[in-house]
């Protein structure tokens, strides 16, 4: 098995009174795009500061291609950002932002202009060479930022929260973007953002990121069906959270006593365990599934139609729990009256058990 | 109606400024007359006298010595206050706000308290007294204003596009030189702007400091002393004129700049 490209060996960050990171350790392989998802504050930036060289960790280590990067200047490691606020330089042509780093590396005359060239066209920027940066727009800044760091071709491109400033609309053609020119070029990416539906649409692998820890860590399919803990989970999107306490079983099933009654689910827990049970609110369905796998939810009165276009967003108490709410996303066919009281239905294969 | 509303703002408005801006507007006004005298009535227009002051020697001479003291140092302010500037704002110390006090503090102590300290302190040194002392002392009044310009267009965001010049393979003196210094031009040039004027204009430090080679406004006074000519007034609407000229350069460029980072 080839070593992994990047390697964060036990990280940790420390300042003066709080811990930003709090002891991460993290394989990316070469070429995948990475992306670290996390609210503000669970040190994602840090981790990729560390990287970049920004920012010296208290303890461990970084390997990059398996050399330990960890004290070296930015200037002397195989990584280029793009900053959130671009940070392109204000007294040059767009041409001359792009060159920076390559006349940096003693590239000069025609092969500089050639791989500027080249850049700008990646990013759908050709004409705009001559051009000073206070003319271009914010969407355009951004890809000049993008063109930039790309220029000097590094190993690892880090993109810190690029696409924040941007529009929801030039934010999702920049995230169309992003996925086309990684996958042109094949360099890793390791992308930092809060959002976490842009994660999951630019993603290879999703590293959720919390409190300073790796919370979970995998495909975006996999983090959001399959979350391994509570906050991935509650993070992911809404999810409704049900308490569970095993009562044992065997064979590959156990049965959980839930405030909706008993539920038989695959796996195994020993008994008088606790935990929760999470399913999406697409998971949650009105019509009881096929075959022998349904979960009674009961039934529960609405207290709330949104009609979402593509979907019905419905909330509802449920009369069998008392208190609980369920949230539920049906297909917009669905007919629905606030006030009508409706059978909850779900299927055991889509519940996920996260322990606490 | 809103006419009547708004008259007493208009009076207000034209009394001020005429308050501010009169007295320099007859002095100009009266350097253009033909007559002997710089009082009504006018009459003209006529560049008699400035003519004059254009064949005057000694008058020449204090012009070009203003340039030579407002140019130099101007540019030493403003490259030391670059420099401070620079520094406090990229090193993290525990002695920061007690620097970034210590060099703003110079702008309250009055010129003449300045000139006095020179002044003792060049004889206690045995320095004769010469444009170069004169240079020092408009340092020393300039260099708060040119830190504090400098520091105030140093922000994180600065910050952040150089370390993207490090991250890009640039050494420390690379940035500064291809990076730093020239997004900073713009505040740099106008903190020399400034500076200059303020040189320019300077009298009490310039009386105090100089003796055989003096500048322009130490010759406007001795010329004072021997009455109102329209001569004066013709130099000191040259000197005006100068003095305007820079500061609108600043202005603009301000301008300029703040409209680019719109």
């Amino acid at each position: 098995m080839p070593e992994p490209l990047v390697q964060f060996l036990d990280i940790r960050k420390e300042y003066d009174q709080t811990v930003a990171v709090a002891g991460v350790d993290l394989d990316i392989d070469q070429g995948e795009f990475v992306v670290l998802l996390g609210p503000s504050g669970s040190g994602k930036t840090t981790i990729l500061s560390m990287l970049g060289g920004f920012v010296v960790p208290t303890s461990g280590q970084v390997l990059i291609e398996g050399l330990d990067v960890t004290r070296l200047p930015p200037a002397k490691r195989p990584t280029a950002t793009v900053f959130q606020d671009y940070a392109l330089f204000p007294h040059m042509t767009v041409a001359n932002n792009i060159g920076f780093g390559l006349t940096m590396h003693k590239v000069r005359g025609a092969e500089r202009a050639r791989r500027v060239e080249e850049t700008l066209s990646l990013v759908g920027l050709e004409g705009f060479a001559k051009r000073q940066i206070h003319q271009m727009s914010g969407g355009q800044r951004q890809r000049i930022a993008l063109a930039r760091a790309i220029a000097v071709q590094p190993t690892v491109l880090l993109l810190d929260e690029p696409l924040g400033a941007l529009d929801l609309k030039l934010r999702r053609q920049m995230q169309y973007e992003l996925v086309r020119i990684q996958k042109e070029i094949g360099t890793t990416f390791i992308h930092v953002t809060h959002d976490q539906e842009e994660a999951m649409s630019i993603a290879d692998k999703i590293v959720v990121l919390n409190n300073g820890l790796v919370e979970d860590m995998g495909p975006p399919r996999q983090v959001y069906l399959r979350p391994k803990s509570l906050f991935t989970a509650t993070f992911m999107g809404e999810s409704n959270v049900i308490a569970g306490e095993s009562k044992g079983g065997s064979g590959g099933a156990f049965n959980v006593g839930t405030p909706f009654g008993d539920w038989s689910l695959t796996g195994a827990m020993e008994p008088g365990q606790k935990f929760s049970v999470v399913l999406r609110p697409e998971q949650l369905r009105i019509q009881r599934p096929e075959g022998d796998c349904a979960l009674m939810l009961g039934r529960a009165r609405v207290t709330k139609v949104l009609f979402q276009g593509s979907y019905l967003r419905i909330e509802c108490d449920s009369a069998t729990a008392g208190v609980e709410t369920l949230l539920l996303n049906l297909s917009a066919d669905n007919r629905v009256n606030e006030g009508e009281v409706i059978d909850v239905f779900a299927s055991a294969v889509d519940a996920v058990v996260v322990s606490h | 109606m809103a006419f009547w509303r708004t008259l007493p703002g208009w009076v207000y408005l034209v009394l001020a400024f005429g308050f501010i801006f009169l007295p320099v507007a007859i002095l100009v006004f009266f350097s253009f007359t033909s007559r002997d005298i710089p009082l009504p009535p006018f009459e003209g227009p006529s560049l008699r006298w400035y003519n004059k002051v254009l064949n005057n020697e000694r008058l020449v001479d204090a012009l070009i010595n203003s340039v030579i003291v407002g140019v130099g140092s101007a540019l030493v302010a403003t490259t030391l206050g670059f420099l401070a500037a620079y520094s406090i704002a990229r090193n993290t110390s525990r002695f920061d706000g007690l620097m970034r006090y210590a060099m703003m503090a110079p702008i309250t102590v009055s010129y003449l308290i300045v000139g006095m300290g020179l002044l003792i302190s060049l004889h206690i040194m045995g320095v004769p007294k010469t444009l170069w002392t004169l240079g020092a002392g408009h340092v020393i009044i300039n260099l708060p204003l040119c830190f504090g310009i400098v520091f105030a267009a140093l922000g994180e965001h600065q910050r952040n596009i150089e370390r993207a010049a490090h991250d890009l393979g640039a050494n420390d003196f690379q940035t500064l030189s291809r990076v730093t210094v020239p997004m900073l031009r713009p505040s740099l040039f106008a903190a020399f702007c400034i500076s200059f004027t303020l040189s320019w204009d300077e009298f009490i430090i310039a009386f105090l400091l100089t003796r055989f080679e003096v500048t322009m406004p130490v010759m406007l006074f001795e010329m004072l002393r021997t009455g109102l000519n329209p001569e004066i007034n013709a130099a000191g609407s040259i000197v005006f004129g100068i003095s305007m000229t820079f500061v609108l350069l600043a202005i603009l460029l301000n301008l300029r700049l703040r409209r680019k980072n719109a």
